[in-house]
């Protein structure tokens, strides 16, 4: 259930820089994905990760980068960010270059990056939820200690692959977290119009999983929770399920442009209130950290990043169209078409 | 040695040679396997290696899919292939977008195997035959042997290989007996048919027990005076295109013959590629045998009136000509 906010202060200064950097710079690369996709250099579906920037943030810092696997959905572009991906070859696969990370084959919903752990970027709600706890089993197999961070939406918590994971990732001892990140919509479809029970924490219950809910929006706060279960699924070799209460600023995806079909504006604004980024910089300034003057050169650093990374993803070519049957299989063609 | 034990054989050898094969599946350890395919291999290897899973066959297709992304080499039995149809989206969606969608950053080798076609009455939703499924997804590689000796090889080569492989088993041909070389390096590439009776009048092709009912047609047809050729094509996807033009461009004649749903089964791939790239070598238009397009019924006189027979190849072939 629920945990109280610890008050004792445990980041250094220099975290608590790091972590708004890196929000940061997540809102500021997905504000551009919006661009690019308006100005039709990013095409088919794209999701942005605007208002959830503390949930990934206290994740993939309390995990051993490079070592543990992390696996998610189409809402991805931050996972690698912050695992370590260029951000270049993110930005270039988004606009399906060959530069991209999938060489522009699989765009904003797949990306890829395994040297950094990342194993997407799925597109099939709920659908990768048993290739994390595969992910899992592996590291099992070999009798490693690593940890795989299975990221889902709350709406693929009622797919039935993923009750069987659940099921499977208890009776074999996985050790693999299933994170819930519940940002209250499935699409346009509200929690209480998808979920029969909408605490999600409870799906892992009924197989015996240590379960709980905890804070999203409060990017320390998820940091704190996060490393204390990340170290009790290393240290214990065991799955645990987490609802990640968070809330999505954006629209589901780039071509949700009418979100008062499911929400209201007041509503929207009412959350805007809980922003993860300027929770922190508030902390940050409360704590006299960072002076204002500080915090706005970074932000304009920031800024200015993003547009170059932008400006060179855009300037790097396309893939030739003879590259269409590369990689399908490691030592063979399909029969060719046409 | 039987087909079965041919099976065995070839996976026990991959996994003394390679600690990162293992088997997952519905009743495949304590139990030894519905078809007792996988019998010994649990006291052998214990549950690391040999793992009974729930009946959730999504479940554990998309775990051992993430295991093979991790390095491991799962080899998942169903216990028919009809059941694969519970992990469609897995092996679909998942399995075979792997390399590609990761551009080849990421391999996935998996072996998907188990029987596929009617056994012996099990009627409308257990005997269906996946391979033209399967075989019609880019990403996937789908074999179909049909004698002890190219299950033993082609099961090698499936655990070997760093793609994922569909292999289909027809139950049929769990019993039958052949020769299998005493040699655990043996392997059969994939992609390559065989011909199994040489003849100038006319080419039967077919693939897994059809194979069989090809060579059962071909001794009745020589005793009218006919002399059939018999090409196993062994491997859907890759297919050996070369091996099955020669045969036609020898003989000038075919009939494709296969087991699952006569409209658009894999046989009906093979007929057309045929006429498209043989049409000036042919004397008549490619004969095809497949089964009746029909959910397979339950009484045994229904189900073998759907099921083709060496009569029905001969039919087929008489219309020809």
């Amino acid at each position: 259930m629920a945990k109280q906010a610890e008050k004792k202060v445990t980041e250094s200064p220099a975290e608590l820089e790091q972590y708004y950097r890196e929000m940061l710079f997540i809102r500021h690369f997905e504000e551009k994905c919006n661009v690019a996709y308006r100005q039709g250099k990013a095409g088919g579906y794209m999701h942005v990760y605007i208002g959830m920037e503390a949930l990934a943030t206290g994740w993939l810092n309390s995990i051993r980068k490079g070592y543990d696997y992390v696996i998610t959905a189409y809402r991805d572009h931050a996972h690698a960010l912050l695992l370590g991906t260029d951000p270049v070859a993110v930005m270039a696969e988004i606009m399906g270059r060959k530069a991209g990370t999938a060489g522009g084959k699989g765009g904003s919903m797949h990306i890829y990056d395994p040297a950094n752990g990342f194993f997407g970027g799925w597109g099939i709600v709920g659908g990768h939820i048993p290739l994390g706890a595969g992910l899992a089993f592996a590291s099992k197999y070999r009798e490693e200690d690593r940890v795989t961070l299975n990221f889902l939406g709350d709406g693929a918590a009622n797919q039935g692959v993923v009750f069987e994971t659940l099921n499977m990732a208890a009776l074999y001892d996985l050790p693999c977290i299933f994170i819930i990140e519940n940002n209250e919509f499935a699409m346009g479809t509200r929690l209480e119009y998808h979920a029969a029970d909408p605490e999600l924490w409870k799906r892992g219950e009924p197989f015996g999983i240590k379960s709980e809910r905890v804070d999203g929006m409060d990017a320390l706060q998820m940091k704190k929770d996060a490393q204390r279960i990340v170290d009790w699924v290393r240290e214990n070799q065991k799955p645990y399920v987490v609802e990640v209460m968070s809330y999505r600023f954006a629209g589901h995806g780039a071509a949700d442009n009418d979100r008062q079909l499911y929400r209201t504006k007041e509503e929207e604004a009412e959350h805007l209130k809980r922003d993860p980024v300027d929770r922190l910089k508030k902390v940050i300034l409360q704590r006299n950290i960072l002076t204002e003057e500080v915090l706005e050169a970074i932000d304009a650093e920031i800024q200015e990043q993003v547009e170059e990374i932008y400006a060179k993803a855009d300037a790097s070519p396309f893939p030739e169209a003879s590259e269409v049957y590369d990689n399908i299989y490691t030592d063979m063609t399909p029969e060719k078409g046409h | 040695m039987t087909f079965r034990e041919a099976l065995q054989k070839s996976m026990i050898e991959e996994m003394d040679k390679n600690a990162d094969v293992f088997l997952m599946g519905e009743d495949i350890g304590r139990y030894e396997g519905t078809f007792k395919v996988t019998k010994g291999l649990f006291p052998k290897y214990g549950h690391r290696r040999v793992i009974d899973t729930p009946i959730t066959e999504a479940g554990f297709t998309g775990i051992a899919t993430g295991a093979a992304m991790a390095g491991l080499r799962p080899i998942v039995e169903f216990m028919t292939m009809s059941f694969s149809i519970l992990a469609l989206d897995q092996i679909i969606n998942h399995t075979a977008k792997v390399h590609y969608m990761t551009n080849g950053e990421v391999k996935c080798p998996i072996v998907l195997r188990g029987p596929g076609g009617a056994a012996k009455q099990l009627s409308a939703q257990h005997s269906h035959s996946m391979e033209g499924w399967y075989a019609h997804v880019p990403g996937l590689k789908v074999v179909c042997p049909a004698t002890p000796n190219d299950v033993y090889g082609m099961l090698k080569t499936a655990i070997a290989d760093d793609n994922p492989v569909v292999f289909y088993e027809n139950p049929g041909l769990y019993g039958i007996k052949g020769t299998v070389p005493d040699d655990p390096n043996y392997s059969i590439p994939f992609g390559k048919a065989q011909i199994l009776k040489e003849g100038k009048d006319l080419s039967l092709i077919g693939y897994s027990r059809m194979t069989h009912v090809n060579l059962a047609a071909a001794e009745l047809l020589a005793k009218d005076g006919i002399d059939a050729e018999v090409v196993d094509v062994r491997s859907l996807l890759p297919l050996d295109t070369e091996t099955i033009y020669a045969s036609v461009r020898k003989t000038h004649r075919a009939v494709v013959v296969y087991e699952d749903w006569k409209s658009g089964g894999f046989g009906a791939e093979i007929a057309a590629r045929i006429g498209e790239d043989c049409f000036d070598d042919l004397d008549a238009p490619v004969g095809r045998v497949g089964g009746l397009n029909v959910p397979m019924p339950y009484a045994r006189v229904l189900e073998l009136e759907c099921i083709p027979d060496e009569n029905d190849v001969l039919q087929a072939v008489r219309k020809l000509r």
